[in-house]
């Protein structure tokens, strides 16, 4: 009875099911919801670089339709042309230096309007990731990576895995939360460089107890 | 009257605090607790100056706000940000309070819609008159819960393109509002991420706004909250009252209804 009584009680407080509780909602077209984005940005007197921000590419469009979950054929052709963005070091050197690749990982700078275009973008590795446990700053939308390197026996597999992870996160999985690093320019080879030796260096404090 | 039942409030509030301070042990609660106590809040300044904003003759038509209808009828604050957003039918379209207050300033005192939005935002120390009239308005609401009506075809398309809107990816980083607004208990740094498909969280986000932020300055309100993060997604700036504002906005109150306004807040 008492156990009724809680079903019945929770039942009631559930979460309600959102649009599925509102009668008569419309349904909006593609071209209805990008003309609402373009005009809410003022699209027409923006200069190409931000119009590009705006527009959505082949990625952006299908994550967006299937809400990141594609059936697995758009899948798997949105990982194959993520696959085929990536530009490899061409002295095949994928570690850089760990102290450079700590600060890109602390730093949330960059591409924000009014921000300087000179100063250096940031990682912000931080911002989702738990890296350097001494670090107690970490966002929890990614996985932790603490002791990352160490865990993976410093492998020459896991650091290309890793830098193609950084590089276009699409390649491992189709519409990751991550964003595209390298293809879209956000950090530059040498920056994911650096990152990775933060990720992998031995002495990097990601890979330290203390 | 109104600011006695607010001392008597605070002096309450403090006498609270000063109790609990021994027990806290964990930093950040401490801080947050002490942001909470109303007696420190000088969100209540903005709504005092709003207050008189509203009744004050201005304007190229000399006008006040008194005839403003915000959709309970002309000149009723009370409780009508509460019923926000809703269709407008002299403007033929679906208005949050803020787009409304635009919309009676620019008609019934002729200002100018260009200068208003280009004043809304206050800068750090400035005084947007836009910022203390939705204190003002607000407040009248707080103790009330959001219900939004949700008929009119526009209301309903308002809130079916609001959603279209939280999952669109774009820009350099490929965020949508989903990104970090759609998980439970998620964080950026140490910030607490509300799950906005989730009517608690959703709640907890639109009864609290709008706010002082300490580290602003000065009270912010739910269109600087939207314009603040497209700013982090690394989009250009989201105009002021646009239509993607409101269906945005019309999206989250009806998500948290239920809750019980308590404003203005203050956060960090």
């Amino acid at each position: 009875m008492r156990f009724v009584t809680a079903a019945a009680l929770s039942a009631c407080l559930a979460v309600p099911a959102l649009a599925a509780e509102i009668p008569g909602l419309p349904t909006i077209s593609v071209e209805r919801r990008e003309q609402v984005v373009r005009d809410g940005f003022r699209y027409d007197k923006l200069a190409p670089e931000l119009k590009a921000r705006i527009e959505q590419d082949d990625t952006q469009r299908l994550c967006t339709e299937y809400r990141n979950e594609p059936p697995p054929e758009v899948a798997a052709r949105i990982e194959k042309a993520a696959l085929d963005s990536i530009v490899f070091p061409e002295d095949g050197k994928f570690l850089g230096d760990w102290k450079k690749g700590e600060a890109l990982s602390l730093n949330g700078y960059g591409l924000r309007m009014g921000d300087d275009p000179k100063r250096q973008v940031g990682g912000n590795c931080y911002a989702c990731h738990e890296m350097a446990p001494t670090e107690l700053s970490y966002g929890t939308l990614g996985p932790s990576l603490k002791g990352y390197g160490k865990l993976r026996d410093y492998a020459q597999d896991a650091i290309k895995d890793a830098y193609i992870k950084i590089y276009n996160p699409n390649a491992t999985v189709a519409c990751s939360t991550m964003p595209r690093f390298g293809a879209k320019k956000i950090l530059s080879i040498d920056d994911i460089r650096h990152v990775l030796a933060f990720l992998f260096d031995p002495n990097s404090p990601v890979n330290r107890d203390e | 009257m109104r600011i006695g039942r607010f001392l008597a409030q605070c002096l309450a509030a403090t006498c609270l605090a000063t109790a609990a301070a021994a027990q806290s042990e964990n930093p950040l609660e401490e801080y947050r607790r002490l942001l909470a106590d109303p007696f420190a809040n000088p969100g209540y300044l903005f709504v005092d100056r709003g207050e008189a904003l509203w009744h004050q003759k201005r304007g190229p038509k000399n006008a006040s706000l008194e005839q403003c209808d915000l959709g309970l009828g002309p000149g009723v604050v009370e409780g009508a940000y509460a019923r926000l957003p809703r269709y407008f039918a002299d403007a033929d379209r679906v208005m949050d309070l803020e787009t409304r207050l635009m919309w009676c300033m620019v008609n019934l005192q002729g200002f100018d819609e260009a200068t208003i939005k280009k004043s809304a935002f206050s800068k750090r120390g400035g005084q947007s008159d836009m910022e203390a009239l939705v204190a003002y308005v607000a407040e009248k609401s707080s103790g009330m819960k959001f219900e939004i009506p949700l008929e009119h075809p526009k209301e309903k398309e308002a809130y079916a393109l609001g959603e279209a809107v939280f999952y669109r990816r774009s820009s350099y980083f490929d965020f949508s509002c989903s990104t970090c607004h759609s998980q439970d208990g998620r964080r950026i740094r140490l910030q607490e991420l509300g799950n906005m498909t989730r009517q608690e969280d959703a709640a907890r986000a639109m009864t609290s706004w709008p706010t002082y932020r300490v580290s602003h300055e000065t009270l912010r309100t739910m269109q600087h909250r939207m314009w603040d993060c497209y700013w982090q997604m690394r989009m250009p700036d989201l105009d002021y009252g646009s239509e993607l504002s409101v269906a945005l906005i019309t999206w989250l109150t009806k998500n948290a209804e239920g809750g019980e306004l308590a404003v203005p807040s203050i956060k960090r």
